[in-house]
């Protein structure tokens, strides 16, 4: 089993390296389905790993020591176990899809292989900070997710706008990192081991102080990760990245790493549940707040994008409330629909030459029919309607929330599903629906290749059936690792006038949508309006980040260039000038004459001489100088 | 009166100079040659005088080292000074300027 381990482990980096091999020349087939093939490999050891986990197994190797220096030890360790083959399955499956429908999305382009390296180079990273034993194993996984996500965002380099997000989501990243080194540093400071097995061992003997601050450091990082504010920002930008990046990388993995790091570390968060209060309302907050974003925007990807944001709170409520099993079970289902959700958004740019405003569109439900099903069920499931997988998993924070008095949250988290059906359908009603308004534009849409319809469905089935289907075997699995505590609302009745009055809710903020978004009418008014303006500039988040830290960050570079120019490199001149002045001076000892070059051939010796003289002369009467001088 | 060490030694220092002022003055490459040698026998008398002041061989070892290597040296030498002279009919060091830095 231990071989189902490496291959899952290793095949990624393998179809990652074939393809880096071909990563310059044109598009050869043989890359895309080498890759995609290797990816599948790894599915399949995923699955029989998840087999035997559900057996009761679980496997821990240490493939060879990384570090061994006094009391440091960190081995490449990897571990399946109940909570890792889960992230390992969201990861397989959906890279294994992504990677087949990308050999049709990325059909025309010039760099088809080094698109191919990269992906799945993503993949090999995301697997060694999933199954990593330790925190420095996950901390490289979680810096390689890093890199390929600045490659992927910045794919399109030839685009100013695409270099520029790349750097805004890595340099986001990088302060966040550091948070979290600095998390790492003291785990390791105060209980001398970075495995996790010893960590959980001797935590609950830390002082509490350290415990907080430790879990504190620990999930700044995973807000840079997890874009949750005020580290936000760079996900809507990191949409600049071709769609198949976004849909893996942005929605159902690496952004997810965030609450995989707070559930894997699941035994500290529960000794600081202060901590878990903080990250709690945070969740809510952005849940909310990426909300309101998505409601106005007029850019696909970006309200996808949102959509994510406002998830992964959610996410982060469950795991902040101590429910690491229900966050993680929405993180799974998160993973299925949204990537659905993003590749169908690409099959629509695909059609409409890559055009991302959804009012230009419209009616294309007709051209696009594979694509309109996927998608619309695919909101049904963000929404969370009975019976997709996102009522089975958001319902459930909804009732961790309730059933833990925490009635705010709640609150925030209801009007949040109301939000999430409505922007979900309005941009399925823009781009589905109504009149046919890109014809003014001159598109003439086309339905993807058929393979790439194929590829999306499994996750399709998946989005649909692994709420009702799992839920069961899941909670049997993964709580024999996480704590089990099932989430009821004692009173029936409470409960099942709060699950209906959520659906009706819902489904009312659905059928608002169609209503209002069907015929793509602009209220001008509203649109002039102020919230409308606020929502639509972000916040002015961007604008305000630009102006209190971006443009004094230029102004201080500006005038360090300046020292730099005036200073540093002045100084560094005027000694390389020196010697260029005595070399031009004494240039002429060379005159070719063997007589006068001897003559300065002995200078050069009674110099050496009289200082080697003088040198041993001071060294030997030192005493004596040194009382001559007054000492 | 006894002889010592430091006769020796002045001996040797006096030598060194005079090759040395040679080695400045003379434009003659024969008579370069010549301070040259004075040069490494000065050098050979201090060792071999320090060598017998101490009872240590080495010093005196290392003067036949340097008899051997400098009558190699001059027998180099003086060859390449014979084919100066054919070619160019003159051992002037004033004239030998091809070596410019």
């Amino acid at each position: 089993m231990e071989m189902y381990l490496y291959i899952a482990l290793f095949a990624p980096l393998v179809g990652s390296l074939t393809a880096g091999l071909f990563g310059a020349q044109k598009k050869t087939m043989f890359t895309g389905l080498f890759a995609s093939g290797m990816l599948f490999a790894s599915f399949v050891s995923s699955l029989l790993l998840l087999i035997q986990v559900i057996q009761g197994n679980t496997y821990h190797v240490e493939m060879m020591t990384w570090i061994a220096t006094g009391d440091l030890y960190v081995p490449f360790g990897f571990v399946v176990n109940q909570v890792t083959v889960t992230m390992m399955m969201v990861v397989t499956t959906v890279s294994t899809v992504v990677h087949v429908y990308s050999i049709g999305y990325m059909d025309h382009d010039k760099a088809f292989n080094r698109f191919f390296a990269y992906l799945s180079a993503f993949v090999f990273s995301m697997m060694v900070l999933v199954m990593s034993d330790n925190l420095l194993g996950l901390f490289i996984g979680w810096e390689g997710v890093g890199v390929c996500s600045w490659l992927l965002i910045g794919f399109w380099y030839h685009k100013e706008s695409a270099t520029w997000a790349a750097n805004e989501a890595f340099i986001m990243n990088r302060i966040a990192d550091l948070a979290m080194l600095v998390g790492i540093f003291i785990i390791y400071w105060n209980l001398g081991t970075l495995q996790y097995d010893g960590i959980f061992a001797v935590i609950g003997g830390l002082d509490h102080t350290i415990t907080v601050t430790a879990a504190a450091f620990l999930f700044v990082g995973a807000m840079g990760k997890s874009a949750q504010f005020p580290l936000h920002t760079w996900l809507a930008d990191a949409m600049e990245g071709p769609t198949p990046v976004s849909a893996l990388i942005h929605a159902a993995t690496m952004v997810t790493a965030g609450v995989y790091l707070v559930v894997r570390m699941n035994p500290m968060y529960d000794i600081v549940p202060e901590v878990g209060i903080v990250i709690a309302s945070l969740g809510a907050f952005v849940a909310m707040f990426a909300a309101s974003m998505a409601l106005v925007n007029r850019d696909m990807k970006r309200i996808i994008a949102y959509s994510t944001l406002s998830q992964l709170g959610y996410m982060f409520v469950a795991a902040g409330l101590g429910a690491y099993w229900v966050a993680l079970f929405h993180l799974m289902a998160h993973a299925f629909f949204k990537a659905l959700l993003f590749l169908g958004a690409g099959n629509v740019m695909h059609a409409m030459s890559d055009e991302l405003d959804p009012f230009k569109m419209g009616g294309l439900k007709k051209t696009m029919k594979g694509t309109w099903i996927m998608m619309t069920l695919a909101s049904v499931a963000l929404a969370g309607i009975f019976p997709f997988a996102g009522f089975f998993s958001k319902d459930l924070i909804l009732e961790v929330a309730f059933v833990e008095h925490h009635y705010i949250l709640y609150t925030v988290l209801l009007v949040t599903a109301g939000l999430t059906a409505f922007y979900s359908f309005r941009l399925a009603a823009l781009i589905f629906h109504g009149e046919e308004r890109y014809k003014l534009f001159g598109f003439h849409p086309h339905e993807a290749y058929k393979y790439m319809l194929v590829a999306m469905s499994p996750l399709l089935v998946l989005a649909i059936i692994a709420g009702f289907l799992f839920k069961g075997t899941y909670f049997e699995m993964v709580t024999q690792m996480l704590p089990s505590l099932e989430y009821h609302v004692h009173n029936h009745l409470v409960y099942w006038i709060m699950t209906i009055g959520t659906q009706v809710f819902v489904i009312a903020a659905i059928v608002y949508a169609y209503k209002k978004y069907d015929d793509a009418k602009i209220d001008k008014k509203v649109e002039e309006g102020f919230f409308y303006q606020l929502l639509f500039n972000q916040y002015y988040i961007p604008k305000i980040y630009d102006e209190v830290f971006a443009k004094p960050y230029a102004e201080l570079s500006k005038m360090m260039w300046k020292v730099d120019n005036t200073v540093v490199d002045a100084t560094v001149d005027g000694i390389a000038n020196v010697f260029y002045g005595t070399a031009k001076n004494t240039h002429t000892m060379q005159d070719g004459n063997l007589s006068s070059m001897l003559k300065w051939m002995v200078i050069g010796l009674v110099a050496l001489l009289v200082s080697a003289a003088v040198f041993i002369g001071v060294v030997t009467n030192a005493d004596a100088i040194m009382k001559l001088l007054g000492h | 009166m006894e002889i010592t060490l430091t006769h020796y030694l002045v001996l040797s220092t006096v030598l060194f100079a005079i090759g040395l002022i040679g080695v400045m003055r003379r434009k003659n490459l024969l008579m370069l040659f010549f301070a040259t040698e004075i040069l490494l026998n000065s050098v050979n008398i201090a060792l071999v005088a320090i060598s017998h002041f101490y009872g240590d061989f080495t010093g005196q070892m290392f003067a036949f080292f340097i008899i051997a290597i400098a009558a190699s040296e001059v027998a180099v030498g003086l060859g390449l000074l014979v084919l100066w002279f054919k070619r160019y009919n003159t051992i002037d060091l004033d004239n030998m300027t091809s070596m410019k830095g």
